[in-house]
């Protein structure tokens, strides 16, 4: 279940990468996130839910595009030495 | 009793069998998006029919009982958790005060329903407790739950743990699926090969997919030229106002059909062209954004049929529950 090493969207949706079309990202490739660090937002029935990381680490990379859809459960950020 | 809110999930809310009775005043019945889910969930903790329970939309919530309690979870399957160890869904359990129970990440289905024994007892209004979100009324003040919400729960039932509802009298959680209609009222308006289409499309459900309707993606559907008559607006899709029956699909500008739901507007000014049939819509709560549905038309025998065989599997899950119950007393 928990994997520390992964972001995953628990909510199926259209994944974002920033909080508003005139925003930067919340993160980009090789920042440090922390417990709670807002990843992506994730659009669906109409609301927005936040994607947070739920480790420490730095992110490798995204496996998703900004306003690809995603199902539930997948994998959108990775992490390197997470934990 | 009570439980409390600590993680509200994406979209929690009360529900029970619905304010019916006053569609034609304008007011939708809501109330459980997957029926049958929601009464088992009733049967399994003793509930009386029609009593309100939690309605949990693709992200489970966290709660922590405030009293000693009998709760059973059904429908969509996202591993609910008692201080973080798994239990059975489909299954009545004894919870003792201060546990909390939590979720996994959905594996099927899109909702799920946490049946308390003596039910959610928010105050009823307009007969039900079922929440209507969009004008704020009835359930837990009108809206989804929050962090930090204190739920009133009935007194009276003595629930009992470790009744089932066995794998072959459980429903069918939605995913890819296929949803029978009863083609009509106003299917006359499209292009006969457009009615084909719509009949053997591959439809996937949008991210817009909520009580209120789902929104469908697949393909583009024609309807028949006319000069629009008065009181009509001026898209093809457009009739004279009317009313829409629950489970409806309209089709604005040719694209996208919607199916109204729980939530929904009872009338306006699109052409509806098919009805999905009532225990179908149970399904159809059950299926979630990416999946795939197609159309089945039915006759209303078929129709009716089903609805008779719905009937006929809750009633032999409350015979074998009560059954359960009974012989549990000692």
């Amino acid at each position: 279940m928990a994997d520390d090493s992964v972001i995953r969207s628990p909510v199926p949706g259209v994944f974002y990468r920033r909080p508003d079309p005139g925003s930067p990202p919340f993160v980009e490739e090789g920042d440090e996130v922390e417990p709670g660090t807002v990843v992506g937002l994730v659009e669906v029935m109409k609301q927005f839910h936040e994607l947070r990381s739920e480790s420490s680490g730095r992110v490798r990379g995204f496996t998703v595009d900004n306003e690809d859809v995603v199902n539930a459960g997948d994998t959108v950020v990775e992490l390197d030495g997470a934990g | 009793m009570t439980l409390e809110i600590l993680q509200p999930g994406l979209q929690t809310t009360v529900q029970d069998e619905g304010r019916l009775g006053l569609y034609a005043g304008g007011m939708p019945p809501s109330g459980a998006m997957d029926k049958a889910s929601y009464r088992m969930g009733n049967l399994l903790v003793g509930n009386p029919d029609g009593l309100a329970s939690l309605e949990i939309t693709y992200l489970g919530p966290e709660i922590a009982f405030r009293d000693d309690a009998v709760i059973a979870v059904t429908g969509a399957q996202m591993t609910p958790k008692v201080n973080g160890e798994p239990i059975a869904n489909w299954r009545s359990h004894a919870v003792r005060a201060d546990d909390v129970l939590s979720f996994g990440f959905i594996e099927s289905g899109a909702r799920a329903y946490l049946a308390v024994a003596g039910g959610i007892d928010v105050p009823p209004y307009d007969g039900s407790r079922s929440t209507y979100t969009l004008c704020g009324l009835g359930g837990f003040e009108g809206r989804a739950l929050q962090a930090g919400d204190v739920v009133p729960v009935g007194t009276g039932v003595d629930g009992r743990a470790g009744l089932d509802v066995p794998v072959d009298l459980q429903p069918d959680l939605g995913g890819d699926t296929e949803l029978r209609v009863v083609v009509g009222l106003a299917s006359y308006r499209l292009q006969p090969e457009s009615l084909e289409t719509f009949l053997t499309a591959d439809w996937t459900v949008t991210p817009d997919a909520n009580r209120v309707g789902y929104r469908f993606r697949g393909a583009e559907l024609h309807f028949v030229e006319r000069e629009q008559p008065a009181g009509a607006g001026s898209d093809p899709a457009n009739v004279v106002d009317f009313g829409y029956p629950i489970g409806s699909i309209q089709i604005p500008g040719g694209v996208e059909p919607i199916a109204l739901l729980a939530d929904a507007v009872t009338g306006g000014g699109y052409a509806t062209i098919a009805t999905i049939i009532s225990t179908d819509l149970d399904r159809i709560g059950q299926s979630k954004t990416n999946d795939h549905v197609r159309f089945r038309e039915v006759t209303l025998e078929d129709a009716l049929e089903a609805r008779h065989q719905a009937r006929a599997r809750l009633d032999r899950v409350r015979a074998l529950l009560t059954d359960s119950q009974e012989h549990a007393i000692g």
